[in-house]
């Protein structure tokens, strides 16, 4: 029989037993692993969008002898909608160069840019909603109606809940400069927020463009 | 200033992409082209059938969400160990299955759950609650 293997000694206690645990963690620096979770985060609310998508596939055509996507639909607004979300995106890109050059100012400048792109977004499309209630499309109207207010709702949620967070983090960094852990929240915040952009590319080409042509 | 050159080292050991002013310009240059094209070809009605203008529309969607991964969110193979694209790929494997399944199972429930609805068009379907 061979020999039992040998242990690296520093796998063994006093008595010379194996240890199945490390004596001591290794050190992991605060925020060493915030980004790979906030990436988790945005993947499993990739998974809710999913699941809305879906609903909306199943359910679009479901008018109930109501108004159709291309008699309530404008998309010369949509058009301005996604103009106002691409140009949020590229100007907190800006904010985070300015974030690496350590600039204050600028950084500063640029959010608050990003969040009026972000506000005028959020006008818009209470816009819409305001006007198709007006017209009687309700999401209690039919299924179609109901899966449209359900996901274009939750991404208009989830861009309102991304400017109070950058409302929050503009008043931090005043306070508290760029100091480590601010940069940390800077960076989530860009996923997020570009995430959102993501998430509006599926909505406006699946949603009103592909709309338009049922 | 010690201790942030510091941190800052450490953060760019993360593996986390940064991107420049040309980077971010060069996303936004293709996502303003990848915009507007499927938004011309849908308010022109370039394509006589709609089928195709779909088609062509949700190709320039795929390109533009992989675009933005690239250019701003700094996607790629290397990041957190190579762990952000594993949860990546498992989430659209899953979304392909929660869209392509929900999309596949509910056609076919409609065309075996309703016999009598055979004779109706697409037009009278869409009546329906």
């Amino acid at each position: 029989m061979a020999s039992a293997p040998t242990i690296d000694p520093a796998f063994l206690d006093k008595d010379g037993k194996p240890l199945f645990h490390l004596e001591h963690e290794p050190h992991h620096p605060e925020g060493s692993s915030t980004m790979l979770g906030f990436w988790m985060y945005l993947m499993s609310d990739c998974l809710i969008f999913a699941c809305l998508f879906a609903t909306y596939a199943v359910l679009g055509g479901n008018y109930a002898a109501g108004p159709g996507p291309k008699d309530l639909f404008d998309l010369s607004l949509v058009a301005l909608n996604t103009a106002m979300l691409l140009f949020s995106s590229i100007t907190y890109g800006f904010a985070m160069l300015a974030v690496e050059k350590n600039r204050i100012g600028a950084t500063q400048g640029w959010l608050a840019i990003t969040g009026l792109f972000g506000l005028a977004f959020l006008g818009i499309e209470l816009y819409e909603f305001a006007h198709l209630i007006h017209e009687g499309a309700t999401p209690m109207r039919s299924g179609f109606l109901s899966a449209f207010f359900a996901l274009v709702g939750t991404h208009g949620l989830h861009v309102t809940f991304g400017i109070i967070w950058l409302a929050t983090l503009m008043v931090q960094v005043a306070k508290k400069g760029l100091i480590p852990a601010n940069q940390r929240r800077l960076m989530c915040l860009s996923m997020f927020w570009h995430f959102l952009d993501v998430i509006w590319i599926g909505v406006f080409t699946f949603v009103y463009l592909m709309g338009m042509l049922r | 200033m010690s201790a942030h050159e510091q941190s800052n080292h450490g953060h760019h050991d993360d593996g986390h992409a940064h991107g420049t002013f040309g980077s971010y310009m060069i996303g936004f240059g293709l996502s303003v082209i990848l915009t507007a094209i499927p938004f011309w070809l849908v308010m022109t009605g370039y394509f006589a059938n709609p089928q195709t203008t779909a088609m062509v529309i949700m190709a320039f969607a795929v390109v533009q969400i992989v675009v933005h991964m690239i250019y701003f969110l700094h996607m790629n193979t290397r990041s957190e160990g190579g762990w952000t694209m594993m949860a990546l790929i498992f989430t659209l494997v899953l979304v392909v299955i929660t869209l392509a399944g929900s999309m596949w199972v509910m056609y076919h429930l409609n065309h075996n759950m309703m016999p009598q609805m055979q004779g109706m068009s697409a037009h009278d379907m869409s009546q329906m609650p």
